[in-house]
């Protein structure tokens, strides 16, 4: 069955993200300079102290979950037949967060700062997506 | 030239005029003529009458989600003025395009200013969320969208932090409906119980359909001048006492502050300029694009401490004749959501004493507060 939700829409600045996910690594870029790991990873300059010394590292996939809602209103009409569904807002181990969605999980044993790992959904042969689990 | 500060700002620049529309009765009705730019003509007019000043008379004109100026001042016939733009359609503009009229007056670049918001929402089918709706397409991929959701992301962490429970925001919703039941202007009138609330469906739990902001048609129009000239003309001037902007812009509309931090700057440089402290304040209007934002905004102000707001709120502290009545008009969520435009129209009326039976008496100071990605604050008063 052909895959309807939105796909990732790769950027010049931003495909190497896409690319190790789809070799399923979660990998950031981080400042050479200061340190900085950000997300999105749509930037060419360090937020931080602004410089271009970028490189792509690999992330330990761990993280928390700072909060979560649940979808009852039907905003796409990909996702109607998964509402309601969970957004959750992920805070990685190393800092960042980014909006993603809990798997392997009921919606009733979700709570904030729960511990998750990343897992990664192959929703095409083009694209992979991070999505989290409860670490047991 | 010594450099300007806040102080020098003071109660330079008054509102001195209001018009807006029939939220109710267009939320009832339909006409295919009407959009942004008819429905703020009609505010425009309704101003100017308040104020009883002759359209020539304006010289600036801000539009705030009209998207062109240039239409707009078209079909009102004011070819030469000294200052026209438009502000982007967000809640977070309003206070933002009150700024840019007082600071055109203070300048002497104008002389008299409209602000013109203008919205058809209803009409066109707006849903603030969605395929096409400027969400980020990283977060798409889950289905997240909507400023509905992101302040749902905000409710949850700040029941997990502080204890809170979904049903302390019924406070907030429930409060907003008993003063649309007073204001005859308003889209929700009927008596919201707190079991209704609570029956209610979600939109993005733990939000639900009574903490947005509704979906409607209307216009507000805002007209300001110099504070000398205000005195000479047909209501009460109200004084734009002092305001202050302070953002808090990242990648997310989901903050960990939850604006608080934002709005307590800007309360600090209100309270700062005019003198005024929070027992002065006799009615505040908090940007209620959903429910948990009055929370916040109480918080960010220091009328009570962080976590403390969802108690502060209960037992009808928040509505008129409690201690520090709220959104006194109903509110984004039952009166209109004109992305705080209605909010300043109400709190020149409540200054005016022209609010009817939602009158707060005496009312002498009124503040504004908009916790969003660009917080804002105003101290507004009347002598
Ligand atoms: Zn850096």
């Amino acid at each position: 069955m052909a895959y309807e939700k939105p796909l990732p829409q790769p950027t010049a600045i931003d495909a190497p993200y896409w690319e190790y996910l789809r070799q399923h690594e979660l990998r950031l870029p981080r400042c050479q300079e200061c340190g900085h790991i950000f997300f999105p990873p749509n930037k060419v300059y360090c937020p931080s102290c602004l410089s271009d010394r970028l490189e792509w590292v690999k992330l330990s996939g761990r993280g928390k979950v700072w909060s979560w809602v649940v979808f009852h209103q039907r905003y796409f009409s990909s996702f109607a037949n998964d509402i309601p569904y969970v957004v959750a807002f992920i805070e990685l181990e190393e800092g960042p967060r980014l909006m993603s969605t809990l798997v392997d999980c009921d919606q009733g044993e979700i709570r904030c700062d729960m511990p998750v790992e990343v897992v990664y959904d192959d929703i095409t042969p083009e694209f992979t997506i991070p999505k989290f689990r409860p670490i047991r | 030239m010594a450099q300007m500060t806040l102080y020098d700002f003071k109660d330079k620049v008054c509102f001195v005029g209001v018009g807006d529309t029939n939220y109710g009765a267009l939320y009832r009705t339909k006409d295919p003529r009407r959009n942004q730019y008819t429905l703020g003509v009609e505010a425009f007019k309704a101003a100017l009458d308040d104020a009883g000043l002759n359209k020539d008379e304006i010289d600036g004109l801000i539009l705030v989600r009209i998207p062109s100026y240039q239409l707009f001042a078209d079909m009102v016939g004011l070819r030469y003025l000294r200052a026209a733009n438009t502000f982007r359609g967000e809640g977070r503009m309003s206070a933002l395009a009150v700024q840019y009229a007082a600071m055109l007056i203070c300048s002497g670049l104008c002389s008299t200013v409209a602000v013109v918001y203008g919205n058809d929402g209803r009409s066109v089918g707006a849903t603030y969320g969605g395929e096409g709706e400027g969400s980020s397409p990283y977060d798409v991929l889950y289905g997240m969208t909507s400023p509905g959701a992101a302040v749902a992301h905000m409710w949850r962490r700040y029941m997990h932090e502080y204890g809170a429970r979904e049903e302390h925001l019924a406070a907030v919703a429930t409060s907003n409906r008993r003063h649309a039941g007073l204001n005859p202007k308003a889209v929700f009138r009927d008596p919201l119980t707190l079991e209704t609330y609570l029956t209610s469906r979600y939109i993005a739990a733990p939000l639900r359909l009574y903490d947005y902001c509704l979906i409607n048609d209307g216009a507000v129009a805002l007209i300001l001048t110099g504070a000398e000239r205000a005195r000479d003309l047909r209501k009460p001037p109200v004084y734009l006492t002092a305001t202050a902007t302070c953002t808090d812009l990242t990648f997310f509309y989901t903050v960990d502050d939850f604006f608080r931090d934002g709005v307590r700057r800007c309360a600090e440089a209100v309270f700062g300029a005019s003198g005024l402290t929070h027992k002065d304040i006799q009615v505040c209007q908090i940007y209620d694009n959903f429910t948990p934002t009055v929370i916040f905004g109480l918080e960010g102000a220091s009328f009570c401490k962080y976590g403390e707001g969802f108690q502060f709120v209960q037992n009808g502290r928040i509505s008129l004749g409690g201690e520090l009545p709220v959104n006194t008009s109903g509110g984004h969520t039952s009166e209109s959501y004109m992305q705080g435009f209605g909010l300043h129209a109400e709190n020149i009326r409540q200054l005016r004493g022209e609010a009817g039976d939602r009158q707060v008496p005496n009312c002498q100071v009124a503040m504004y507060i908009c916790p969003a990605p660009i917080c804002a604050a105003h101290i507004m008063t009347r002598r």
